[in-house]
């Protein structure tokens, strides 16, 4: 065992993909000769030439439609787009195109293509470096979304990406990207379309991913210290589609359910989580459930980064609000 | 002109096949047989056909939305083309696609695509397969001159030409961004030295004479298969009808309209030949009686074909889940178990 970053994970994770299978290949915005903006693919293109890990100039719908071009012809493709807010130029390719080939060739072709974008706030960079563009994603039949909030699932769930034959959007939580794990690599974890309980508890159900796990965490040690509660964190890994079994298995347990994450409240995760749960679980609820969010802005700048973000102290209140009921 | 002017016959009659069909589109349209959009390339024959004269079955294909000529052209077959097009199981693609998105990945036929635009950076991605795999191969991509406004298609001209990949760019310029003119869209309107300043060979030609877009097309595809890198091919032509069946098709001058009228490919064509001697009444009829019964083939094999049933709605989604299960069934299910207290 070794304390492996999520940066490391997900260098290795490709490495591997990419020994295991020639028709791998990794492009996209100084993911080459740089190795990432965050060098995640930090040495890829040494080790496999540039022929298999290779820059592109920044044109992200091209990027994308790269991706969709080399995927009918054999490849699994593994682009990265840069950051966040750099997706939406991309927009069109991946909504319009990489979503819909599979519906429009009536089932014939598969695009295995895997859109790495490194995601949310937390790193003190501005707009466009710090969206939550999770919900575009989601919102759009045909395209898996998938974030991990560890290192071994980092590594454990790219790999499972680039095996999937369908399109799959990983978010990097690129807050977590320093953090470390004791694993030994390579390593497979659950699947990567469940939802796993990092935490288990009886009095009130957290549901989060990406960097909002490790608050969702934080919070429920203090509200075990604060208040003796029991609180269950579920990590979704999964955005699209949503493991609503695994959620509602919690809240039939506990009866209280807040959602955490960084994305703007509204037609968030958490609207459709809260959605699911009422559908699903109405008789077992004991009080709304309640999210702690970004807000309907833009993303700040970063001196009131921390204000904006969900933290502990706004987890903890939606946690006592839903107890309290 | 070939010598005894069997090739010169064939694109006559592939540029009909496509016109009947076509006639025929609008009026299954007007049967409510063909519904949602429907773009019809009447007037631009030539294109298609002359640009497929120079194809082989490896290269590949991706289009626009205005691309059922092309799909004729390539070879599909018009069975299959017009059963897409009423939407039914029969189609190239289930009827998933439909009149925009003609699809068959057997003939290496990438896509119509709605978004204009939309497929470039797609050809983009099938020509540098080809080239890391040293292919001998060309990707056509075809799209019309209001492509050439869009982010995507600049951003795919570079691609293409900083990578040397094997892609043939064909814009069928007919004149008209559904109501808006080439001149009041583009500050500039040659769109062959537009894009020649990617650094890469550009060619405008005639694009209502199949001739000129047979040598045209050929010239640029052999550049390209040799490794040459890619190329720009703009066809100078016009639709005679309106951007889609609910066009009121008031931007153009009617004046203008007939005096493109007077090229027509087909009449053209059929004119050369006859006074070459190449074309006598009788195998004009033939040619004519030959491309009828095919479209009405084609439209009664449309007409019993299978419409896809509902409950098939929420499959082909994802590939590993080719769901069986409804939307309405999941919602029953969802308020059953919410009863359970």
């Amino acid at each position: 065992m070794s304390a492996v970053t999520m940066v490391a994970a997900i260098n290795a994770a490709l490495r591997d993909a990419m020994d295991g299978d020639d028709k791998v290949v990794v492009f996209g915005e100084d993911v080459g000769r740089l190795g990432g903006v965050f060098r995640v693919t930090d040495g890829l293109s040494d080790r496999f030439g540039p022929q298999r890990c290779f820059d592109t100039p920044l044109a992200e719908s091209g990027i994308v439609g790269l991706a969709i071009g080399l995927a009918i012809r054999g490849y699994r493709p593994v682009p990265e787009l840069q950051f966040d807010g750099f997706s939406y130029p991309a927009l069109d390719q991946a909504l319009n195109q990489l979503a819909k080939y599979h519906s429009r060739s009536g089932g014939l072709v598969d695009l295995p293509v895997v859109v790495r974008i490194p995601s949310f706030g937390g790193i003190g960079s501005p707009e466009h470096h710090s969206e939550s563009p999770e919900t575009h994603f989601a919102h759009t039949a045909g395209l898996k979304v998938v974030c991990p909030s560890t290192p071994g699932d980092a590594y454990s769930m790219l790999r499972e990406a680039i095996e999937c034959p369908d399109p799959v959007v990983y978010l990097e939580p690129k807050q977590r990207y320093w953090t470390r794990e004791e694993i030994d690599l390579p390593l497979r974890t659950e699947p990567m379309d469940q939802a796993v309980v990092r935490r288990a508890g009886d009095d009130v159900t957290l549901v989060a991913y990406g960097n909002a796990v490790a608050t969702a965490m934080a919070a429920a040690a203090e509200a075990e210290v604060q208040a003796g509660l029991a609180v269950e964190v579920i990590d979704l890994r999964s955005l699209a589609p949503i493991d609503v079994d695994a959620v509602v298995a919690s809240v039939e347990k506990t009866g209280r359910c807040v959602v955490v994450h960084e994305a703007p409240r509204t037609l968030g995760i958490g609207a459709e989580v809260a959605a699911l749960v009422q559908e699903r679980a109405f008789y077992h609820l004991e009080a709304p459930v309640l999210r702690a969010t970004g807000f309907d802005t833009p993303y700040p700048p970063a001196r009131l980064e921390r204000d904006w973000l969900p933290g502990v102290d706004r987890v903890l209140d939606a946690v006592q609000a839903v107890w309290e009921q | 002109m070939s010598k005894d002017g069997t090739h010169d016959l064939e694109l006559l009659r592939q540029m009909l096949r496509i016109r009947r069909f076509e006639e025929r589109c609008v009026e299954l349209y007007s049967a409510s047989a063909i519904r949602g959009f429907l773009h019809l390339a009447i007037g631009e024959e030539a294109c298609a056909v002359g640009v497929f004269q120079a194809l082989g079955p490896e290269d590949a294909v991706v289009s626009t939305y205005r691309e059922h000529g092309h799909a004729l052209a390539r070879g599909i077959s018009m069975r299959a083309v017009l059963a897409e097009l009423e939407g039914k199981v029969e189609g190239t693609s289930r009827g998933r696609g439909g009149s925009m998105h003609l699809f068959d990945a057997g003939a290496r036929f990438y896509g119509g695509n709605a978004i204009v635009a939309g497929g470039l950076p797609v050809a983009i991605g099938l020509a540098l397969a080809d080239h890391l795999q040293g292919r001998r191969r060309v990707t056509a991509c075809l799209f019309g001159d209001g492509a050439v406004a869009e982010g995507e298609f600049h951003e795919s001209m570079n691609l293409a030409a900083l990578w040397h990949l094997p892609v043939l760019f064909v814009c069928e310029n007919n004149l008209y961004a559904m109501g808006t003119s080439l001149a009041r869209a583009q500050a500039e309107t040659d769109l062959a030295l537009k894009a020649s300043a990617y650094r890469m060979p550009a060619w405008a030609a005639d694009g209502m004479s199949v001739r000129d877009v047979e040598d045209t097309a050929r010239r640029a595809a052999d550049a390209v298969r040799a490794g040459g890198g890619p190329y720009f091919v703009e066809l100078r032509t016009y639709r005679f009808r309106a951007h889609s069946m609910y066009d009121p098709d008031r931007y153009r001058d009617k004046a203008e309209i007939e005096r493109w009228k007077e090229r027509d490919p087909i009449p053209a064509l059929v004119t050369e030949l006859t006074e070459a001697g190449l074309l006598s009444e009788a195998t004009w009829r033939a040619i004519q009686d030959g491309v009828q019964a095919e479209v009405d083939d084609a439209t009664a094999y449309a007409e019993s074909g299978t419409l896809e049933p509902v409950e098939d709605l929420t499959r082909f989604c994802v590939a590993d889940a080719d769901a069986d299960a409804g939307a309405e069934a999941v919602a029953g299910q969802a308020l059953a178990e919410s009863r359970v207290p």
